[in-house]
């Protein structure tokens, strides 16, 4: 692309999106750094020595917080969220092929709690649990709380998927005598099988990053994100850097994991269709 | 390449389109299965936003003590409180400057990215490189890019460091971290993405030949957009300027973790107020900002339909 003759815009345009990208990955590529602080190291530069020896303290009993407890609520949450997620945006893209009614009514409240404040939503489930006496726990209402965050990215993924989808290969299937279970497990699965690993995606590294709908719905116990902020406010070592390396690390490997997984099942359905 | 802006546009495309063709009677009428197929979501939605966001309506009348959280009553003294405190004032003042700033700074950025990356990278591979670059943050985690700004900005930070070296300034500046800057500056490293992946969208599904008959009328670049790409663009632009405001007005993990505590903010003071456990009066608190937030989607739909515009 840099070998044609391009106008002075490109190259101002060009320049722009570099600093922007510098701007994105730039602090986080500075904490990293500085994570890998030799032990007589400070919040910031210049590095003294270089060691790991802030990543063996996140895992030590710490005098603020419960980093290995939080970190393990977390990964268990997006777990459950993932594919919980996913189960049910599948199920709803499925129905939401036929107009049904309400299905105006129900689509705006799903996209109403992707941009209701957080805060708001964290308050009534906050008071909801009160109100009935339930205690908040981070399997219940952190469960319900994340649900409302990443069910809308899912429906509208698969929303679009099924948009798209050929109709005339189900009608197929049907025709080939498949019963109506057949034609989810054999035809319509395989086909929005990659889009199925990105609402995946969004279903756990959603719910691994959320704060602002869980900070009233997670009762006693805290996740990673939740210890985060109230250690951020007292931390005075690059531990919280080693943290913070540790949970983009996990954020990434997932990422990655999901996209080439996704170009997997794509490359295995080219190949197959070529056959 | 399937975005969630993009799902929305199509899928109120596809709920539009529905809605013409119900006149007669339909040979696909709802069944039992699909019925039972929306119920988990249905659910869900239910027990977790409706009926909660229903109480907060109900508790903002509720009465409170120290010792009881919420006493179920009609008192409208949670408002009254909320409209008479002259805080109150100043941080939604102080919200909406935030806003304005953000929403100004995201839509200029992301429109700019975003035309780069659509008009000017011609591949369909480099597209998507870069869009992927753009979006791969959005799937870490949003308090560790906060964070991470604490050793740029910093007393002793790099920024300041480096303005001392060059002699541009004498003693470390302090307004750089732990103020409305490094508030603005979160959001705006936050939140340009909401901008860009629809703006792109839109941008890309601009008919090439509009453009070239633009120029061949002899429209300058800066008409062309002006004129052409910009109306063609608004549905993109609605939608994130709808995710950037409604996150920027309800926003305290920003303000706190960036602002210290030296910025207020709306969604911060709610959250203070629940950290006291003071339910009805975060609640009412709650109302008047989700009220304003309304009201801003209903504007900004009303200057820009985006039906209309599909």
């Amino acid at each position: 692309m840099l070998r044609e003759n391009h106008p002075r815009s490109f190259w101002a345009l060009l320049l722009l999106f570099v600093v922007f990208v510098l701007f994105l990955y730039g602090p986080t590529i500075t904490i990293t750094i500085l994570s890998f602080q030799g032990p007589e190291g400070g919040l910031t530069f210049p590095m003294r020595g270089f060691g790991t020896s802030w990543f063996t303290q996140v895992f030590q009993a710490q005098s603020v917080g419960d980093i290995g407890g939080s970190f393990e609520r977390s990964l268990i949450l997006g777990a459950i969220v993932c594919l919980t997620t996913v189960i049910i945006a599948f199920m709803a893209g499925l129905a939401f092929r036929l107009r049904f009614k309400g299905s105006s009514i129900l689509f705006y409240i799903v996209i109403a709690s992707l941009i209701m404040p957080s805060i708001v939503i964290s308050l009534g489930i906050g008071s909801l649990f009160e109100l009935l006496g339930i205690e908040r726990n981070w399997f219940s209402s952190g469960i319900g709380a994340h649900l409302t965050w990443t069910l809308p990215f899912g429906l509208l993924v698969m929303l679009a998927v099924f948009n798209r989808f050929d109709r005339r290969l189900e009608e197929a299937g049907r025709d080939l005598g498949a019963s109506r279970f057949q034609v989810v497990m054999h035809v319509i699965l395989p086909v929005v099988a990659p889009a199925l690993v990105g609402v995946g995606l969004f279903g756990f590294t959603l719910s691994y990053d959320e704060l602002a709908r869980s900070s009233q719905a997670m009762g006693a116990l805290n996740t990673l994100p939740l210890e985060l902020q109230a250690m951020q406010t007292n931390a005075t070592t690059p531990v919280i850097y080693a943290l913070g390396t540790l949970t983009t690390a996990v954020s990434l490997v997932v990422i990655a994991v999901s996209l080439s997984l996704v170009l997997l099942l794509r490359a295995r359905r080219a190949r197959r269709s070529s056959i | 390449m399937i975005t969630p802006a993009s799902a929305v546009v199509s899928a109120e495309q596809k709920l539009a389109s529905t809605k013409e063709d119900d006149s007669g009677r339909d040979p696909n009428a709802p069944s039992w299965r699909t019925l039972l197929l929306v119920t988990p979501l249905t659910l869900v939605f239910l027990a977790f936003f409706v009926v909660p966001i229903l109480l907060v309506i109900a508790v903002s009348f509720f009465n409170y003590e120290s010792y009881q959280i919420l006493i179920p009553a009609f008192t409208l003294q949670n408002y009254i409180d909320v409209f008479t405190e002259s805080t109150t004032w100043d941080t939604y003042l102080a919200t909406f400057q935030f806003c304005l700033i953000v929403w100004v700074i995201t839509f200029v950025l992301g429109f700019a990215l975003a035309y780069f990356m659509a008009f000017y990278i011609r591949s369909v591979t480099w597209q998507m490189v870069m869009f992927l670059i753009c979006t791969i943050p959005f799937w870490t985690s949003n308090v560790i890019r906060m964070i991470s700004w604490i050793p740029l900005l910093g007393r002793n930070g790099i920024v300041n460091s480096l303005l001392l070296n060059l002699g541009v300034v004498r003693q470390p500046q302090e307004w750089l971290l732990y103020s409305s800057f490094s508030v603005i500056l979160g959001f705006i490293h936050l939140y340009t993405m909401f901008m860009i992946v629809p703006i792109f969208n839109s941008m890309v599904r601009i008919d090439k030949a509009l453009i070239e008959a633009a120029t061949d009328a002899g429209a300058s670049q800066w008409q062309t957009i002006r004129h052409v790409i910009l109306p063609l663009c608004k549905p993109g632009i609605a939608i994130g300027s709808i995710f950037v405001i409604t996150i920027v007005m309800g926003d305290f993990v920003t303000v706190t973790v960036l602002g210290g505590g030296q910025v207020a903010s709306v969604g911060k003071s709610i959250w203070t107020d629940l950290s006291y456990l003071q339910f009805p009066p975060a609640a009412a608190n709650a109302m008047v900002l989700l009220a304003i937030v309304i009201l801003m989607i209903v504007g900004l739909t009303r200057i820009i339909d985006i039906r209309k515009e599909l």
